[in-house]
């Protein structure tokens, strides 16, 4: 008993350590979440904290208004056709890349994929350029198999590295590696634009943004956790591996 | 609408379709030849679509970039070094150079051992998995959204008014006398509070890297230096570290090139003003409000140059790894 009790206690620490971690990384974002349900005269007035202060005073209009006027819910769609093929192509490819990196000998094998895995330090930034004016000279500019290929561009140098450490394992291995991608940042870009219009042109107004920002949050968030066991498997059998 | 749906559909079938209709195609025409050149060619097709997406959007646009670094605004007269003089004395580079080495420094420094320590202490827990989950949230979140979120905390009223911003507001509650800061725009604080939403964005991905690396550490060798008597304490310092030393290392290493390559944050909370320019953002404004394409090489060159140490130790370790292997 006594032992028990100790045991407890020496482990407070280790809980209260961790527990506060979670607080930390959990609070900012329930704070955006209470405050896209708040009226507008509220949140610019009072902290989020006191909305659970009878009178309770919640609304959709916020979502009702970013949803109409602001055309979230195009941009919505809109990142779901760039993610979806952004996604399964640079799978495809890299797989192909990844089978022949693991399991084939050929000259210069090591210098190509030092190649590859160099690439992935290129700032996105440089390619900018080069690239913009390749898809102007091919009038591709704004369409979506342009963002498609820049997309698979892209994310083809750390789909190669992390398939080639997948790849001879089970085939259910690859269905992981597009859980990894599908949770990409990279692939919600038009509702990216379209939030950061919405905190330039916005400015202040609060319930607008928080509202906006939730609901480009929504898609991801959906996708990480259908797929968190696999995600969370499938980086560590890379990451074991690797 | 319609035609984009259908355009959605079509990519969404056709794609497979036409990977499995190349890899089949290929085999096809490779089976014609002598067993010997099979093999020889195969590798080659198999990496060429590939190849050529990293040659097209990654490798030409690296060598070009070059090139146009060398030229004026308009990529038409050659001006020799001048973008990169400009580059490293104009006041605003050197404000971006000393924001990067902050960033290197402390976001690196933060993401890393917050990783190990939310790794090493999650692992004695029985609620693991909710408490990595929620570590792990913000990589799932874009970084327009991870910097609303943040910049509603970190708003700023004057004193005497009520604050909205959950970081004043607590401060300003815990602290009699403290007076409230616009962390954003105060240039005391503003650097910081940036490279604390990245830290708070990335945490997740060395949480979940690490975590494996604990969990592969064998428990027999810790269970015996426990039974020798060693304290939790040494278990994890003398044993467990040295045996993440390769993990830490390649997590640091990603930390440093993201550290390096710092734009989302700063753009979006921001962008770039009250002294937090990082090279980055500088790049995207010479390219994209200046339309200076010579000087926005040049920073971008600038860059990739700081990221080849780190490429080069990478790559020393993959080879490393492999004879091991």
């Amino acid at each position: 008993m006594m032992a028990q009790a100790l045991r407890v206690l020496r482990r407070t620490p280790l809980h209260a350590v961790v527990i506060g971690m979670c607080l930390i990384w959990l609070i900012p974002a329930i704070g955006l979440l209470v405050s896209s349900f708040r009226p507008p005269r509220l949140v610019a007035a009072t902290g989020w904290w006191t909305a659970f202060i009878p009178p309770l005073q919640f609304t959709l209009d916020n979502y009702r208004q970013v949803l109409g006027a602001y055309n979230m819910g195009r941009s919505f769609m809109n990142s779901l056709f760039i993610s979806l093929p952004a996604t399964v192509i640079p799978i495809m490819v890299a797989a192909y890349a990844a089978y022949a990196f693991a399991w084939m000998r050929f000259p210069g094998r090591e210098i190509l994929f030092t190649i590859v895995v160099g690439s992935l330090v290129i700032p996105l930034q440089m390619t900018l350029i080069p690239v913009l004016r390749l898809f102007t000279s091919l009038d591709l500019v704004g369409t979506y198999p342009a963002i498609w290929m820049a997309h698979t561009g892209y994310g083809l140098p750390f789909a190669i590295y992390l398939l080639r450490n997948f790849i001879g394992a089970l085939p259910k291995d690859l269905l992981e590696a597009a859980a990894i991608d599908g949770a990409d940042p990279l692939t919600v870009a038009p509702m990216t634009v379209t939030v950061s219009n919405l905190v330039n042109s916005l400015g202040q107004n609060w319930q607008l943004l928080t509202a906006a920002a939730f609901i480009s949050m929504s898609v991801p968030l959906v996708v990480f956790f259908t797929l968190q066991r696999y995600f969370v498997r499938g980086i560590l059998a890379g990451a074991v591996k690797g | 609408m319609a035609s984009t749906l259908l355009l959605a559909a079509v990519v969404m079938a056709g794609v497979p379709l036409l990977q499995f209709g190349y890899a089949v195609l290929i085999e096809a025409g490779i089976r014609r030849l002598p067993e010997r050149r099979q093999w020889a060619l195969r590798p080659w097709l198999w990496l060429a679509p590939a190849l050529g997406f990293i040659g097209i959007f990654l490798i030409y646009p690296a060598i070009s970039t070059v090139v146009l670094s060398l030229f004026d605004a308009r990529s038409v007269r050659f001006v020799g070094a001048q973008n990169y003089v400009f580059a490293f004395t104009h006041p605003e580079m050197l404000i971006a150079f000393r924001n990067n080495l902050l960033w290197l420094v402390f976001f690196t420094g933060f993401t890393v051992s917050f990783g190990l320590l939310g790794a090493v202490l999650t692992d004695r827990v029985r609620y693991e998995g909710v408490a990595k989950t929620v570590m792990f949230l913000p990589m799932a979140i874009s970084f327009v959204a991870a910097g609303v979120i943040w910049k509603f905390v970190y708003e700023f009223r004057p004193a005497g008014a009520p604050q909205i911003g959950l970081l004043n507001a607590a401060l300003t509650g815990l602290l009699p006398g403290f007076r409230p800061l616009a962390w954003l725009v105060d240039p005391r604080t503003n650097n910081f509070a940036l490279i604390a939403v990245a830290v708070w964005v990335w945490v997740g991905f060395c949480l979940v890297i690490l975590s494996a690396a604990v969990k592969s550490t064998p428990a027999e060798l810790l269970e015996a230096a426990r039974v020798d008597g060693a304290t939790e304490w040494q278990v994890v310092l003398r044993i467990m570290f040295p045996l993440l030393m390769p993990t830490i290392t390649v997590v640091a290493t990603t930390m440093i090139i993201f550290a390096l390559k710092a734009f989302d944050v700063v753009y979006v909370m921001t962008s770039g003003n009250f002294g937090t320019e990082v090279i980055a953002s500088r790049m995207y404004k010479e390219l994209f409000n200046f339309r200076h394409f010579g000087r926005a090489s040049a920073i971008a060159v600038i860059l990739f140059a700081a990221t080849v140490p780190v490429m080069v130790a990478n790559i020393r370790r993959f080879r490393q790894q492999e004879a091991i292997r």
